[in-house]
């Protein structure tokens, strides 16, 4: 019954995860520390702070990396086909639908009003992100980072994957600075 | 070679997409709509905008809608499995070795400098849609459409599916 619940748990967490990664990890938590205890809190914890610095969707990390502990190689792919593969489903359903009536007046009228609401979205997490720039790197930094990344990216067309690159490049290759001492002494 | 092709598409978002499904959205706009053509801007916004009203991960139903659209099935199988299995692999293969290195300040520090890079993407292509969006519907329209859904997000708190949802109905009816 394991490979069960697995699969139910997930797609439990997959259907109910309205807005993305982040906004499912309580509920990953509820399903695999608080209704089947198959984590503690502490591994929990562990394993969304290493979700967290390794790339790539974080909902995917978690459901594999917990159904691997949970019920190895197959236990992995369940978890991972119960948190995609639903939303998928709806997803080309629902898109296929509407491209079908593309050419009538009322979907296009549909078409163009998403557009603002979608930059209004965008904007916000650019928002988001700036304001975590600003709070790891200070701003000089981030709006350095920033006018140069636009540069590379936007004026120059390099591909943003090889100004990605860079910067972790960068992050390995920065010797790391002694810890600042408490109470501003000077060495 | 379109496998191949969907597989690059989403394996490089996936493999640099730092902070999540939402750092990857302009990375997997820069592969499916310039680099491959495959959906314009506006179509890219529509199934940006479905994929935010829908529930899960934003980046797998992406991928699977596009690697769907391009080559049926198996193409959906490849977008997600580009998008899914790199950085669990990572995760899988490095669990030990990672969490040794968890309070490293250079592990630390990757994901501080991707984050300006990130943001200037993500606001590049809001800027994009706004465009879009004056040219489609005009000043009024466009200005009317950010203030409204930017309060109704923001200020008080409604989810996006239902601001998207209502959008579109206004824009059935008035647009």
């Amino acid at each position: 019954m394991k490979q069960w619940d697995l699969f139910i748990a997930f797609f439990r967490v997959g259907m109910l995860g309205y807005g993305g990664g982040p906004s499912s990890i309580p509920l990953v938590h509820k399903e695999v520390v608080g209704k089947y205890r198959w984590l503690s809190d502490d591994d929990f914890s562990d394993i969304l702070a290493l979700a967290n610095t390794l790339p790539g969707p974080i909902n995917t990390k978690m459901a594999g990396y917990i159904g691997y502990r949970v019920g190895g190689y197959t236990g992995m792919m369940n978890a991972i086909l119960a948190s995609t593969i639903p939303t998928i489903i709806l997803m080309i359903v629902l898109l296929t639908t509407l491209t079908s009536f593309k050419d009538q007046a009322w979907v296009q009228g549909m078409t163009k009003a998403v557009l603002p609401v979608v930059g209004v979205l965008l904007a916000v997490l650019t928002w988001d992100f700036l304001s975590k720039s600003q709070k790891g790197l200070g701003w000089p930094i981030a709006i350095f980072l920033i006018l140069a990344s636009f540069l590379f990216i936007e004026i120059l067309g390099i591909h943003p994957g090889i100004v990605i690159a860079l910067l972790l490049a960068a992050a390995v290759l920065k010797k790391d600075k002694p810890k600042p001492e408490k109470g501003g002494t000077q060495s | 070679m379109i496998y191949w092709e969907i597989f690059l598409a989403f394996f490089i978002p996936g493999i640099l997409g730092y902070g999540g499904g939402p750092a990857s959205i302009p990375l997997v706009e820069n592969e499916v709509v310039h680099r491959y053509g495959w959906l314009s801007v506006s179509e890219f916004s529509e199934v940006l905008a479905l994929g935010n009203a829908l529930p899960g991960p934003i980046a797998t139903k992406m991928a699977g809608y596009i690697g769907y659209e391009q080559a049926g099935i198996l193409g959906a199988a490849v977008g997600v499995f580009a998008t899914v299995a790199p950085s669990l692999i990572l995760m899988i293969a490095l669990m030990s070795l990672l969490y040794k290195f968890r309070d490293s300040p250079k592990v630390k520090r990757m994901s501080n400098y991707v984050r300006p890079t990130i943001a200037l993407l993500l606001g590049v292509m809001a800027f994009r849609f706004f465009a879009e969006s004056y040219e489609a519907s005009g000043t009024i329209q466009t200005v009317f459409l950010i203030i409204a859904s930017y309060l109704l997000l923001e200020k008080w708190k409604v989810h996006p599916a239902y601001v998207i949802v209502g959008a579109l109905t206004y824009g059935a009816i008035l647009l």
